[in-house]
């Protein structure tokens, strides 16, 4: 069919930011669409500015484009304003490369980074004309597949899914493109038959091919319905990112968005093994880019994109061990006019501020670490194992290297947290400003405090989130304690969003219903501040017999069934039993990639390996690889030794 | 350092970005062409271009300039020069924003903001036929001061529209209206074409508009900054 620009083209002086919906960026591809074809519409369901950076999208949409038999064309959320048009002129949602309806495509392939964007996906579907839910969808509709790190439980957006592929993306794409290509040229028949197809690809979970069973108001189990479809969905993981250069051709778009720099993945996987991390668990093992083809890619991109900023991006950049080498490389070849590196995530410690105060030489604002807890007991209870002298040491770099502004980002309602611990976050900002005071006469640390959120595939998966009221108590203690502090700023989280987050990551099928009521009643954009309404939540719940107690506030025990049993990210459920375990005992575990085995799992199911450059740890860094801060490239003896027990919190029980 | 004036087009889909999202395509441009701009000084360096006035988002306009300071003396003639750097820059650029004429020019004239008086506009006007459109036009130009209110810095000013119109015409019919041509005066600040339509009886809309020249002063003449006959065919020949 055709584009339907010259429509919108007319409508486009009508909503906020038309930018977002006129595609035309710098590594766009204008694909030819053909019957044979696999056509994808890749779809963030979040506004053109957060999603466009967005690499895994990205990655996805050239390895299709490059295929035979597959075209692949992107779209974001319309924002409200947008949407609105769009239905009162009958305008159906579009790409935004060839501005074709959503309606033309195969599929329509979401990527779910975040819980809250659940009603934005129902919004597109919507708008692209396509029947809310999988059952009530004919052979001629497209297939709704969700990825991303949400579909490791997509259980609450089931009923609309035809299907969520677990982990890496690069490989399974090219599988699934093959089972739609053949369905397409038998005849495009019978819908069932082409979920069957699906679920026999591996890290492709069919949720209509199985069943839910509730006991009693709980999740007894989910079990296949027919036989031949698998009981277990294993996730994706690509074992080599040096097979797979993508983006080759980031995406520059003609407006400003997030992250608005050149961004080039240096490893995927952590083995930090923090216990709130839901990315850290899921991602594992530790697979680097070789350092030559991050110099490659960095020098290439920056050449082509015009960009004079590059992020090295992973979980924790400072602990690529390639890491000299790139950043020396890049500085040593400049082009044109001052290119800088950034690093998006800061280990805490001296020999990382080195590392930033060698590449930021200009424009020295602020400089970010993440302690997330205020208090020793606590941070080994999370297992983030950052000293104080870690952080002090950090921070007084920091200052003493010309930053003025320090943001420090803490968790609360973890796990066993008391209000000592709470309060400790005042305790190290407080510090933080006295060391900045001996370097300038106004230091500023600002502290940002979210609200924990317990995720599918960690140890704290069992932990009853703290309550709404909890959440706001803790803040508050923060509120009045800091009012007194000079330097400090205190930003907060907004408690109610993080227990309606909590409620969709770990929910179950039953939420379809609660998150289909919500988008009815104008529920979208719920990520966002001014759309959040705590109220059309809390509402839908009620009407389907459901509560905040039991769906987000209770510890579950380790007898009851999750709803995310039936996959599996290659953790073996036991070893995440035993770490929750661990961490009430406030034992600590040091990162394995330098230390024996842990068997969580994720090498060994798959048969893969953490794939470092260099066989000692980095230097710098007590956290998690036990070393001494002093001497980089030496394990300490007594690996995996208990830290000593702390007291075991009386909230906890099974 | 040179400072080379630059004349460029905004038409098509990338009319829907803002002015300054375009201040922003023009220095990646820039570093992509390997082009070496002169920086500000200071904590925060910037390039050291300048833009003339801001084009609204949404409208066309075959006549948008902007003044770059370069690092390098032209070894060369000075026009094959500029040609040179605009060659490689057109490649740059993204579709819709093509350079349409380039030239050295002395760092003491005065900047594009000041010296520019007015602009001509092509505005295409939906819902009214040719006739009615005559009338309104001639309604609107037959009088002395047209007063309206205006939201300015959250506001609300009251201001003569009709010194502004240097002049307006109607050209011409189309399928669903008609085109119009008008001068609108910038100084002290620029009277936009949306602003005039809605200030005629009765008020009209656009379907499009397009900026294409932009007027400044040269004794007694009406001059553009740059014409876009400066351009000679190996420009336009470095187009795809």
């Amino acid at each position: 069919m055709s584009s339907l620009w010259s429509e919108l083209e007319q409508v486009l002086d009508k909503v906020q930011k038309p930018a977002r919906y006129i595609g035309g960026e710098d590594g766009m591809i204008v694909p030819a669409h053909h019957p044979d074809k696999a056509a994808w519409l890749l779809i963030y369901p979040d506004t053109y500015e957060v999603g466009l950076p967005n690499q895994g999208l990205q990655i996805l949409y050239e390895i299709l484009n490059e295929r035979s038999d597959a075209v692949a064309e992107r779209t974001y959320a319309p924002w409200t304003d947008m949407a609105s048009v769009l239905r009162s002129r009958g305008l159906p949602l579009f790409s935004v490369d060839t501005h074709r309806p959503a309606s033309d495509f195969d599929v329509l392939a979401f990527n779910l980074a975040a819980e809250l964007v659940y009603t934005n996906l129902l919004e597109c579907v919507d708008l692209a004309g396509v029947p809310l839910r999988t059952a009530e969808r004919a052979p001629s509709d497209p297939l709704v597949i969700a990825g991303g790190h949400c579909a490791y439980n997509p259980e609450p957006v089931a009923d609309f899914i035809d299907a969520a592929v677990l982990g890496d993306g690069e490989e399974v794409i090219g599988e699934i493109t093959r089972v739609i290509v053949d369905w397409k040229a038998a005849g495009r028949s019978d819908r069932h038959d082409l979920h069957l197809q699906l679920a026999g690809v591996p890290g492709v979970y069919v949720p209509s091919l199985y069943a839910a069973t509730f006991n009693d108001q709980r999740l007894s189990e989910i079990t296949p319905r027919e036989p031949g479809v698998p009981p277990v969905i294993e996730k994706r993981t690509v074992t080599d990112l040096a097979d797979w250069p993508y983006p080759r051709h980031q995406l520059v778009p003609l407006t400003e968005v997030v992250h608005d720099r050149l961004n080039v993945e240096v490893f995927r996987g952590c083995t930090r093994g923090c216990r709130f991390c839901q990315a850290g668990m899921i991602t594992r093992p530790v697979r680097e880019r070789p350092a030559e083809q991050v110099r490659t890619m960095v020098a290439d991109g920056l050449k082509r994109t015009g960009y004079d900023e590059v992020s090295l991006t992973s979980l924790s950049t400072a602990d690529f061990s390639g890491i000299d080498e790139v950043i020396a490389a890049t500085m040593e070849d400049e082009g044109c006019g001052q290119i800088s590196v950034s690093l998006p995530s800061l280990r805490v410690d001296a020999f990382t501020v080195e590392i930033a105060a060698q590449i930021q030489r200009a424009r020295r604002t602020g400089l970010t670490f993440a302690p997330e807890a205020g208090s020793w007991r606590l941070r080994t209870v999370i297992n983030k194992l950052i000293t104080e002298e870690d952080l002090y040491s950090a921070v007084q770099s920091a200052y003493s290297q010309g930053w003025r502004r320090v943001k420090l980002y803490f968790l609360t309602g973890l796990p066993t947290e008391t209000d000592e611990d709470t309060l400790g976050i005042l305790e190290l900002a407080k510090r933080c400003v006295e060391l900045g005071r001996t370097h300038h006469r106004n230091p500023s640390v600002t502290v940002s405090v979210g609200g924990f959120v317990p995720k599918p595939f960690t140890p704290f998966q069992w932990f009853g989130q703290n309550t709404e009221a909890e959440l706001r108590r803790k803040i508050g203690l923060l509120r009045d304690g800091a009012r007194h502090l000079k330097g400090v700023q205190l930003k907060w989280h907004d408690s109610r969003a993080s227990v309606i987050e909590g409620l969709l990551s770990r929910g179950d099928r039953r939420l379809g219903f609660v998150i289909e009521d919500v988008w009815k009643n104008g529920g979208v954009f719920q990520e966002w501040s001014e759309h959040f309404d705590l109220d059309l939540w809390t509402a839908a719940l009620n009407r389907h017999n459901l509560s905040l107690e039991e769906q987000v506030y209770r510890h579950r025990t380790d007898e009851e069934a999750l709803p995310w049993d039936h996959l599996s990210a290659g953790l073996h459920k036991d070893f995440l039993w035993q770490d929750w375990r661990e961490a009430l005992e406030g034992a600590g575990l040091e990162d394995c990639r330098w230390t024996p085995c842990y068997d969580c799992g994720a090498c060994t199911g798959y048969g893969v390996e953490h794939v470092v450059a260099s066989a000692t740890p980095p230097a710098g860094g007590s956290q998690g690889t036990g070393q001494n801060l002093a001497r980089g490239g030496e394990v300490p003896v007594g690996l995996g030794e208990k830290l000593s027990i702390q007291k075991v919190p009386a909230r906890i029980g099974s | 350092m040179t400072r080379v004036r630059v004349r460029f087009s905004k038409t098509g889909k990338v009319r829907f970005v803002s002015h300054r999202d375009v201040a922003r395509i023009w220095e990646r441009a820039l570093r992509k062409a390997e082009i070496r701009v002169a920086y500000t000084e200071g904590f925060s360096p910037r390039p050291r271009v300048s833009f003339g006035l801001a084009l609204a988002t949404g409208y066309e306009s075959e006549a948008e300039y902007l003044d770059m300071d370069l690092v390098d003396e032209p070894q060369i003639d000075h026009q094959v020069w500029a040609l040179q750097i605009c060659r490689q820059l057109d490649l740059a650029l993204p579709k819709g924003v093509d350079i349409v004429a380039a030239e050295v020019v002395d760092r003491s004239i005065d900047s594009l903001q000041k010296a520019v008086e007015s602009c001509t506009w092509h505005i295409e006007v939906d819902g009214i036929g040719y006739a009615n459109a005559i009338e309104c036009v001639d309604g609107f130009l037959s009088k002395e001061n047209v007063v309206v209110e205006r939201e300015r810095k959250g506001r609300t000013v009251r201001e003569d529209v009709r010194a502004q119109v240097f002049a307006l015409d109607v050209t011409g019919a189309t399928n669903q209206g008609v085109r119009l041509v008008a001068e609108l005066g910038t100084q002290p600040r620029a009277l936009r074409p949306t602003e005039l339509l809605m200030a005629i009886d009765p008020p009209l809309r656009a379907r499009s508009v397009r900026r294409m020249n932009q007027w400044m002063s040269q004794g007694s003449e009406r001059i553009e900054p740059l014409t876009a006959d400066a351009a000679p065919n190996t420009l336009a020949e470095a187009r795809v």
